[in-house]
């Protein structure tokens, strides 16, 4: 009984220390004040002011919140184009592999797997460096381009394990009733691969978009801003933006609403499976 | 035998193929007759499924010409043949249902909807599926999903069905019974089935024409009833159902003596005193409790009922082990009178008497073959560099456990019981076949050490 007790206790402190943070900032996104750790009284001016570009609420001035708003904008542009090529240039080099034999196959699976443990850091300088030597102007493309390699490998990883689950005949089958390997690609293989596309899809979405150390330096002085890279500036400049406060709840709401849609699927998608 | 080639569906002409060093298919040559039921029959490894692979259209061939309808299809992508397949594991699509799976093909092919509907309906009908149609393909049990595959294919009318070990994943009685279903599709519809498999009963039952195949090579092409009773070697004999193989001598035309007795029989042509294989099926020995009527005797070692029929295994005064099958039981131990017609003899030309290798010298006494180096006798009147070819009998190759004790070693591949020894068949690695009569007991995938008597070499110099 004690031992019980013991660990579920343990495992609410746990809990409490990650997501302390997060509530903390959630809280006080009720709350006008411009320094975090000030409680001025309930408010939901910040989310007026969020919405409004400032109009509404006089919390921070407009250049600010429009400079927010379209760090905001390209964070979530930069992070849909670049996991949309992700994906699909994933998906084709994950087939690929598949298909590769021997040491090649190791070789290239290897490969793929350096740019999910090299540190973001040196991703960044070197892809900056190579920027710099190609002559390419640094601004929207040259992030996209950034984003695109390191989030490939993600999917390549998601779209695998589906090839292997995959009976091998299948593609051979649509050959042999008529498709080209066009068409067999398209009606066969991808519906079997779209699980694994998707998530793979999700996972660079959300590495793209708080990625940090390769947007900073591939953006070049440019003036493009990411969340990431907004925020950066702004804390350095002498203060979070408050409005900040209210946008990250707001993120963590929907992260949160997602997840428990996927993970409520499949739940329900497991009980009428064993029914 | 002549065929018209307007009957020939299919013409296989020098088909060879190699996966890295293996080679896969040796120079195979085959013409299938249109609307037979055709079997590629082999053990696993044999290159049936290869070949089925290449009529398909997913594998090239490194050299040879597939012909269909006299036309060849070698350059033509898989999508273009007028071919479909039937594969091992279904290969369903498991996204769509039984309706979309079998309509997969006419869809492609832009057929009216209407059409579509029909053909699939009448499919549906033929392989007993009607009412699955829009059923959830992953829900259906293996015979079923299997049902749906075959009406998948045929739904497109190809011109050759290819089916790869179709019922390999079923059970037993599942099995059985798709057999005759199969059998009875072939005849309804006539069109040309080619048959993939390693059971050789399924093959017996269902072909028109069977195909022995080994090690890349055919063995044999001919109807069931050939293959069984008139097999051309021993692997053949061994593969197809139970036999008793043992070797003999052809003493003169109608004469043949093995197990230490004279026989008559009904070959001619081999020679006199040549030495043979001999096969004689268990259902062919006739057994009896009198003993003066009988060519031998012996006394019975095992008895087992086998349901219809009883199979013993009984020990010939000469030493020789036959087995038996017969309606009757023989008491084990008890003594017993056998006989044999003349006509029940299968006489086989030896592919072999001896292991024939070649090597070069590398002094008077080593001599380099097998890709290893051996010891041999001191050869007068050759030097080193020389080429000679060197004769060593079954016999007197020596397998050793100790791997260190051989001058190069090899696996068990093919094992062959001859009534009182064991034949083996050898392989390197470097792909050198290696033959040995043995009393000692091996199995197969055994890796053994080889050893050979510098005393049992003959050796004779190659001229140039």
């Amino acid at each position: 009984m004690m031992k019980k007790i013991l660990a579920k206790s343990y495992l609410g402190l746990v809990l409490v220390l990650l997501y302390a943070p997060i509530a903390f900032i959630a809280i006080y996104s009720f709350t006008t004040a411009k320094s975090l750790g000030n409680w001025t009284g309930f408010s939901l001016d910040l989310y007026s002011s969020l919405f409004t570009g400032g109009r509404a609420a006089d919390v921070s001035s407009h250049e600010t919140l429009s400079a927010l708003i379209a760090a905001l904008n390209n964070t979530l542009l930069i992070a849909f184009i670049a996991s949309l090529a992700s994906t699909f240039l994933g998906t084709l080099a994950a087939i690929g592999i598949f298909n590769m034999k021997g040491r090649w196959k190791a070789a290239v699976q290897f490969t793929n797997n350096i740019p999910l443990l090299n540190p973001d850091i040196i991703t960044g300088v070197s892809l900056f460096l190579l920027f710099v030597f190609l002559h390419f102007s640094r601004g929207y493309l040259t992030v996209i381009l950034a984003h695109i390699t390191f989030c490939t490998p993600y999917v390549v990883l998601n779209v695998l394990p589906k090839l292997s689950q995959m009976n091998p005949n299948i593609y051979e089958a649509a050959l042999d009733l008529g498709a080209t390997p066009m068409q067999a690609l398209r009606k066969v293989m991808i519906p079997q691969l779209r699980p694994g596309m998707i998530s793979g899809f999700i996972l660079a979405f959300t590495m793209s978009l708080d990625d940090f150390a390769v947007t900073y330096f591939t953006a070049g002085s440019s003036g493009l801003d990411t969340l990431s890279t907004y925020i950066y500036a702004d804390a350095r400049k002498g203060g979070l933006t408050p409005e900040l406060r209210p946008l990250m709840t707001i993120i963590f709401l929907i992260i949160l609403a997602v997840l428990l849609f996927v993970n409520l699927r499949n739940f329900k998608k497991n009980k009428s499976l064993t029914i | 035998m002549k065929v018209d080639p307007k009957d020939i569906i299919i013409d296989i002409q020098h088909i060879s193929k190699a996966f890295g060093d293996k080679v896969v298919l040796d120079d195979i040559n085959l013409y299938i007759k249109k609307g037979e039921f055709l079997t590629l029959l082999g053990p696993s490894g044999c290159g049936k499924t290869t070949m089925l692979r290449m009529i398909a259209g997913f594998l090239g061939a490194d050299s040879g010409v597939i012909l269909l309808d006299g036309k060849d299809i070698s350059p033509m992508p898989p999508h273009e043949r007028p071919l479909n397949t039937v594969f091992q594991k279904y290969a369903l699509f498991p996204h769509l249902d039984v309706y979309d799976n079998v309509a997969f093909g006419l869809k492609l092919k832009k057929t009216p909807k209407e059409e579509i509907d029909q053909r699939v309906k009448k499919v549906l009908k033929l392989v007993s599926m009607s009412d699955y149609e829009d059923r959830d393909v992953n829900s259906l049990s293996g015979g079923q999903q299997q049902r749906i595959a075959i009406a998948r294919a045929l739904v497109n009318q190809p011109k050759v069905l290819l089916l790869d070990e179709p019922l390999a994943a079923l059970d037993l009685k599942m099995r059985k019974d798709m057999q005759i279903e199969l059998k009875e599709m072939h005849e309804k519809l006539g069109i040309t089935f080619v048959y993939v498999t390693h059971d050789q009963e399924e093959a017996l039952t269902l072909s028109d024409t069977i195909v022995v195949m080994n090690e890349g090579k055919i063995q044999q092409i001919g109807t069931p009833m050939d293959i069984y009773n008139e097999p051309v070697n021993s692997f053949v004999a061994d593969f197809i159902g139970e036999s008793n193989i043992v070797n003999g001598t052809m003493i003169c035309d109608r004469k043949v003596e093995f197990i230490g007795h004279e026989f008559d029989c009904v070959d001619e042509g081999f020679g006199e005193n040549v030495p043979v294989d001999v096969v004689v099926r268990p259902e062919d020995i006739y057994i009896m409790n009198n003993l003066d009527a009988a060519q031998f005797t012996g006394t019975v070692q095992t008895c087992i009922f086998k349901g219809v029929h009883y199979e013993m295994t009984v020990i010939t005064k000469e030493g020789y082990e036959v087995m038996i099958q017969d309606y009757n039981c023989f008491e084990v131990g008890s003594e017993v009178g056998m006989l044999i017609k003349p006509a029940d003899i299968q006489v086989m030309k030896k592919e072999r008497i001896c292991n024939t290798f070649e090597g070069e010298m590398l002094s008077d006494s080593r001599i380099w073959m097998l890709d290893a180096e051996f010891d041999c006798e001191p050869q007068e009147g050759l030097s080193k560099g020389d080429m000679v070819k060197v004769e060593v009998p079954f016999g007197k190759i020596d397998l050793r456990d100790n791997l260190d004790e051989g001058s190069t070693d090899g696996s068990v591949s093919f094992i062959l019981y001859k009534g009182n020894h064991y034949h083996l068949t050898v392989i390197t690695p470097e792909g050198h076949h290696i033959y040995v009569d043995t009393n000692d007991v091996w199995d197969k995938n055994d890796i053994v050490g080889i050893h050979i008597d510098p005393a049992d070499m003959k050796i004779t110099k190659i001229s140039e």
